[in-house]
């Protein structure tokens, strides 16, 4: 079953926490994964792996690139839980 | 009509002895930062390595290698005329021939072998591991010297913050020979070529000359890679390839005395470790701490750390897993020496 917005940031944000510490409160729409997250490449990947698992979605290397902000990174998992459906 | 003859080898082979050569200098995070433009902080972060060595001016991948088989075929308590084949895996002996495995042998005595390199990069002493296996056991050698050496820093960009960081020098080697029992486990090996431009060099040899020879300035061919991309590739990945060698084997990551999987990155290993759930009590290889990565030589540098430290029983059973450009991975279970 797809997941709300709501849904889908709270499980991106427990999974940021796991990998990095960073508090899931902070882990907020508009925020940039690498500018005001402080997210290395090698973390944002696991966070990607992670999320497909989670998710049930398929996020391939090339779209990663294109996940600046979180709010991206929710669309992205909303839009492909939505074509799967 | 006539049939052919054939033959066989020994029932089972192991490695007997490994051997290392780690270059004299030491370089420091900090002096890498005096060309790259990035921070000691940052390169720990990132890949875990605080120092690696650097090879001397025109100290080349035999002058590394020679000395690491050397101390290899005196700990397995064997002279160099008892080698049949010497394997060199490498990536960057800079001439196209003889072989740096050719060479290697008429530098420490054992010309009569058999030789010849293995072009695997970050994979190739796995793969030499299950060459030279298949050799023993085929009858079509006795004694086999695997050296895995690579002198990374002619083919890094000491700009490039993809790269400049990574990248050691070194050799290790092991001699493996018969066994009456299982010493080497199946070998789980394969590619994923058509994702090789996720690691590869700039320019060929040739196109370096041509533009030099048009009246260019051509920058110098080196390696670049797409970081992210082969960290998603190694971990979760190579985690599987690594769970079938050890279902082969029939060995359970708990039975594992150490897990030495290629010292591409800290990151890359502790996250392996963590999908394969390596328990507590297994030593994990970390090596690249302050060797860096170095390729081909990684792994036997490291087995070789994990033995002459003690860390480890003699015949405690080791996972190593070796995968890099090609795309290319190769895995076994291995009785340490």
């Amino acid at each position: 079953m797809a997941h709300t917005q709501d849904e889908i940031l709270a499980g991106l944000a427990e999974l940021v926490a796991e990998e990095t510490g960073i508090p899931a409160g902070d882990v907020q729409l508009e925020k940039s994964f690498t500018d005001d997250l402080d997210i290395d490449s090698l973390s944002m990947m696991t966070i990607v792996v992670n999320a497909q698992d989670k998710f049930d979605v398929e996020i391939p290397d090339e779209a990663v690139g294109g996940l600046k902000t979180v709010q991206d990174a929710v669309s992205y998992i909303s839009n492909a839980e939505t074509a799967k459906a | 009509m006539t049939r052919i003859g054939s033959r066989r080898g020994a029932e089972y082979a192991r490695i007997l002895a490994t051997g290392a050569r780690r270059p004299d200098r030491i370089v420091t995070n900090d002096e890498i930062c005096e060309v790259l433009d990035s921070s000691d902080q940052w390169i720990r972060e990132r890949t875990g390595i605080i120092t690696r060595r650097f090879a001397a001016p025109g100290e080349t991948v035999v002058d590394l290698a020679a000395p690491a088989a050397q101390q290899a075929i005196e700990r397995a308590g064997l002279a160099p005329a008892d080698v049949d084949a010497v394997l060199v895996a490498t990536s960057t002996h800079m001439v196209s021939m003889p072989s740096a495995a050719a060479l290697t042998a008429a530098r420490i005595g054992a010309g009569q072998a058999t030789t010849f390199d293995l072009s695997t990069a970050c994979a190739g002493f796995t793969h030499g591991v299950a060459v030279a296996n298949d050799l023993i056991r085929g009858g079509s050698a006795r004694h086999v010297l695997l050296v895995g050496v690579d002198r990374m820093t002619d083919v890094i960009d000491p700009r490039d913050r993809g790269s400049a960081m990574i990248f050691g020098d070194g050799a290790g080697a092991a001699v493996i020979g018969p066994s009456d029992t299982p010493g080497i486990g199946p070998t789980i090996w394969g590619g994923d070529a058509d994702q090789w431009e996720a690691l590869y060099q700039t320019a060929s040899w040739t196109e370096y000359r041509d533009a030099v020879q048009a009246g260019g300035e051509p920058d110098w061919p080196v390696l670049t890679m797409m970081g992210p991309k082969i960290f998603r590739w190694a971990v979760w990945q190579m985690a599987d390839v690594a769970r079938k060698a050890l279902e082969a084997a029939e060995v359970d990551v708990a039975d594992l005395a150490a897990f030495v999987p290629h010292q591409a990155n800290i990151r890359i290993i502790d996250q392996m470790a963590k999908q394969l759930k390596v328990p507590e009590h297994v030593v994990v290889a970390r090596d690249v701490v302050d060797a860096g990565n170095t390729t081909a030589g990684s792994i036997p540098l490291a087995l070789d750390r994990v033995v002459t430290e003690g860390q480890v029983p003699s015949g405690g059973l080791a996972l190593l897993i070796g995968f890099g450009a090609g795309l290319s991975y190769s895995a076994q279970v291995v009785a340490l020496p």
